[in-house]
């Protein structure tokens, strides 16, 4: 966890939890952590959404495997998360087509949104944690 | 307190409260031997459990904590069995905890 963010402004009550994903996945346990915290609030029906921007958008994207490297693939739990009613999942577009990624994710899911529909969405949250 | 798991003259590691270090080692049979320490009788309605916890973890690569893991029995078995109240009948010291362990799996982080 690097920092955490508290909205200010009245508008930001209804969404719960937010979870900025912004680094890429295996370099660092930056995702793993972020996961945990999401897996942690759905086990106790603490809602929370995932936004994924930066290089964080490539924990999406389909076929890849940690196990390669020796790593618990832990995108592969990301399947699972129906279980922890986190059906709110976000990716912005603009860092998709700066990194010439295509839209195939290994979860059905996601909502693709522009920048500016990525940060209205961030918005409506009270608390936002940044990974 | 350490427990040495001893199974088919091989000692299989595990951690402090017995769970395997490795789940690539488990087999039925091995779980029978760790149930067996702790004097508890694995029936029928608890394979089915330890059975669905091991598939959910090489499915999803994480041991479901007990929320999950009614809302994931759900589909399979329909709403009586996917209670909380059922599986702690199976299962007294905390469904998740205890299947997760029998299915040779790493104890979930997150406590129940």
């Amino acid at each position: 966890m690097t920092s955490i963010e508290q909205q200010s402004s009245s508008s930001a009550q209804e969404n719960g939890l937010a979870i900025i994903n912004s680094k890429a996945p295996f370099s660092s346990t930056h995702g793993k952590d972020a996961l945990d915290i999401a897996l942690i609030f759905g086990s106790f029906e603490q809602k929370v959404s995932l936004f994924f921007q930066g290089d964080g958008v490539y924990q999406l994207i389909a076929d890849q495997d940690g196990s390669l490297l020796a790593i618990k693939d832990y995108l592969k739990t990301f399947s699972a998360f129906e279980f922890y009613d986190i059906e709110d999942i976000y990716v912005c577009q603009q860092s998709l087509s700066n990194r010439q990624l295509d839209e195939n994710f290994h979860i059905d899911e996601v909502k693709v949104l522009s920048s500016i529909e990525f940060s209205a969405a961030l918005n409506r949250h009270q608390h936002v944690l940044r990974f | 307190m350490a427990i040495a798991l001893t199974f088919q003259n091989k000692i299989i590691p595990t951690d402090k409260q017995g769970y395997l270090l490795d789940h690539l080692l488990w087999q039925k049979d091995l779980a029978l031997v760790m149930a067996e320490h702790d004097d508890f009788v694995l029936t029928d309605a608890h394979w089915e459990v330890i059975d669905f916890v091991r598939q959910f973890y090489l499915t999803y690569n994480t041991s479901p904590a007990i929320r999950a893991l009614t809302k994931a029995m759900k589909s399979e078995f329909g709403e009586a069995k996917a209670s909380s109240r059922y599986l702690y009948k199976l299962f007294p010291e905390g469904p998740a905890k205890q299947a997760t362990k029998y299915a040779g799996l790493p104890k979930p982080a997150r406590c129940i």
